[in-house]
């Protein structure tokens, strides 16, 4: 899922400063399930609103914001409470919050951060495994990805920063390439050791990203 | 034929230092320093060297080079994609720039524009490659080039990195990638280093040992807090603790380890870091 996290409340107050009337937008998905876009977060943010003498016309958690038709969907079951509002405030990753600035007529206020694509380890601790490049190198390196979890993306095995098998950039990570080593040889295999990885393909990530399912054109 | 390759494809025994470009245009202390390398085989200009913006490795290679000084130009992939590391490269051969050391390059994290975003675009044995490429007159989009550079490619190996075999592998990719010779961390275990001697017995490309000038139990600390790669035993710093001339103990130790090296490599690589007045009687 997407990992996302609060404004700090001192951006959000400078961003907010110019509105009184606001109306809240959470999202089902990814937000609720981290914790910085649900029912919980978007009362949170009411209370503290309220207690900055704003008023809130209204509120609703979006079952997916980033599916724009339903999103757009679910704001006109709250027409009024919209209407009456001078700024949408929306705790969803950037994806939710493009969903609705690009459908309502509002000014939007995006509320959270967007960090990452996340696994969850455990409650409230996310790990970044995938950045979503377009060109999985995954079969070859048991699973565990390079891009994404070495810190420089390397393609070929560790960097000279490997001190006892743990990154230069944090101690307490090990380094993506030892661990990719000892997942292939507890397999018996050579995996990606077998040959020199050339230079990746980065094309598969121009942005914006498109793709349409039909024709499978990107 | 640069004079590194001559001498290292003769089997003599090569002697590199290095200096870093100045942050700011004002090269004439760089150029002034050239004059303590008397004797050296040449000189690594390093390239943002710890993540730390500095004048480009390329502008103050090809000044040295014109002045006679021959110069190993580094490389690294942390700051330029293929494109600028392509051209780059080409520069360098027009400057007269033949020995390069082709690096990935310290993250960003480590220096003085941490918020930047490392580029990466290439690994080092992907630059290596493409240098091989270059030599060979085409690009890597395979298209060829009008005019052909000729290069001396080297590569960077850490000989005491744990698991031995991992770091190993990378070495191999890179001698097939077309690494001409090997310029190491900083050593400061014998055995690690006769281990890794060892190993690249078979590949027959030379190795040019690290040697760094330790002037202080505060500066070995340093290292091992800061410095990507570089782990400066407990003991030697416990050394450098009691010793009571801590620079004259540092001399001491990277005498040493220049024997250790005369004994096992090709060569060394001595960073005195400021000190070059030290090298003489480093290799004394």
């Amino acid at each position: 899922m997407i990992i996302s996290e609060l404004k700090p409340f001192e951006e959000l107050q400078q961003a907010l400063s110019e509105f009184d009337k606001l109306f809240l937008i959470g999202c089902a998905a990814c937000a609720t399930a981290c914790k910085s876009g649900g029912e919980e977060e978007v009362f949170k943010l009411q209370e503290w609103l309220v207690e900055q003498e704003k008023e809130v016309t209204g509120s609703t958690v979006i079952d997916e914001a980033c599916h724009i038709m339903r999103a757009a969907r679910d704001l006109r079951q709250h027409k009024n409470a919209v209407q009456d509002a001078d700024v949408l405030v929306v705790l969803a990753c950037g994806s939710g919050i493009q969903s609705i600035s690009s459908t309502a007529e509002k000014r939007v206020v995006g509320g959270l951060n967007s960090m990452f694509l996340g696994n969850v380890r455990r409650f409230g601790h996310y790990e970044e495994m995938c950045s979503l490049c377009g060109d999985c190198i995954l079969n070859e390196t048991a699973g565990i990805c390079p891009v994404t979890t070495c810190a420089k993306g390397l393609l070929n095995g560790p960097c000279g920063g490997m001190e006892d098998g743990h990154c230069e950039i944090d101690a307490e990570i090990e380094c993506a390439w030892r661990l990719i080593y000892e997942r292939l040889q507890s397999q018996k295999r050579q995996g990606v050791f077998a040959r020199r990885v050339p230079p990746k393909n980065w094309s598969h990530r121009r942005k914006p990203g498109r793709y349409r399912l039909q024709d499978g054109e990107r | 034929m640069s004079r590194l390759s001559e001498q290292l494809t003769s089997g003599q025994f090569v002697v590199t230092a290095e200096i870093a470009p100045p942050k700011g245009t004002n090269l004439i202390p760089a150029l002034a320093d050239v004059e303590k390398f008397e004797g050296i085989t040449a000189v690594n200009v390093t390239d943002n060297q710890g993540a730390n913006m500095r004048l480009s490795s390329l502008a103050l290679a090809a000044q040295l080079q014109q002045a006679g000084t021959e110069t190993i130009l580094q490389l690294t992939c942390r700051d330029r994609n293929r494109m600028a590391l392509q051209s780059d490269l080409l520069g360098a051969a027009a400057f007269g720039i033949e020995n390069l050391l082709l690096l990935s390059g310290d993250h960003s994290k480590f220096g003085d524009h941490p918020d930047a975003r490392p580029v990466f675009d290439l690994d080092s044995v992907q630059l290596l490659d493409m240098t091989a490429g270059l030599m060979a007159g085409v690009n890597m989009v395979g298209k060829p080039l009008n005019g052909v550079p000729n290069f001396f490619p080297g590569a960077a190996v850490n000989p005491a990195a744990e698991p031995f075999e991992l770091m190993f592998q990378k070495v191999s990719k890179k001698v097939d990638s077309g690494a001409r010779f090997f310029q190491t961390q900083s050593i400061f275990d014998r055995e690690a280093l006769e281990r890794f001697m060892t190993a690249m017995e078979p590949l027959k490309v030379p190795v040019i040992a690290g040697v760094l000038l330790i002037r202080s139990a505060k500066m070995a600390r340093f290292l091992n807090d800061n410095i990507p790669g570089v782990q400066v035993p407990e003991t030697l710093v416990k050394r450098f603790e009691s010793a009571l001339d801590p620079m004259a103990e540092g001399i001491e130790v990277a005498r040493e380890t220049v024997a250790w090296a005369r004994e096992l490599c090709q060569g060394v690589h001595l960073m005195t870091l400021g000190h070059e007045d030290k090298i003489p009687v480093i290799l004394a």
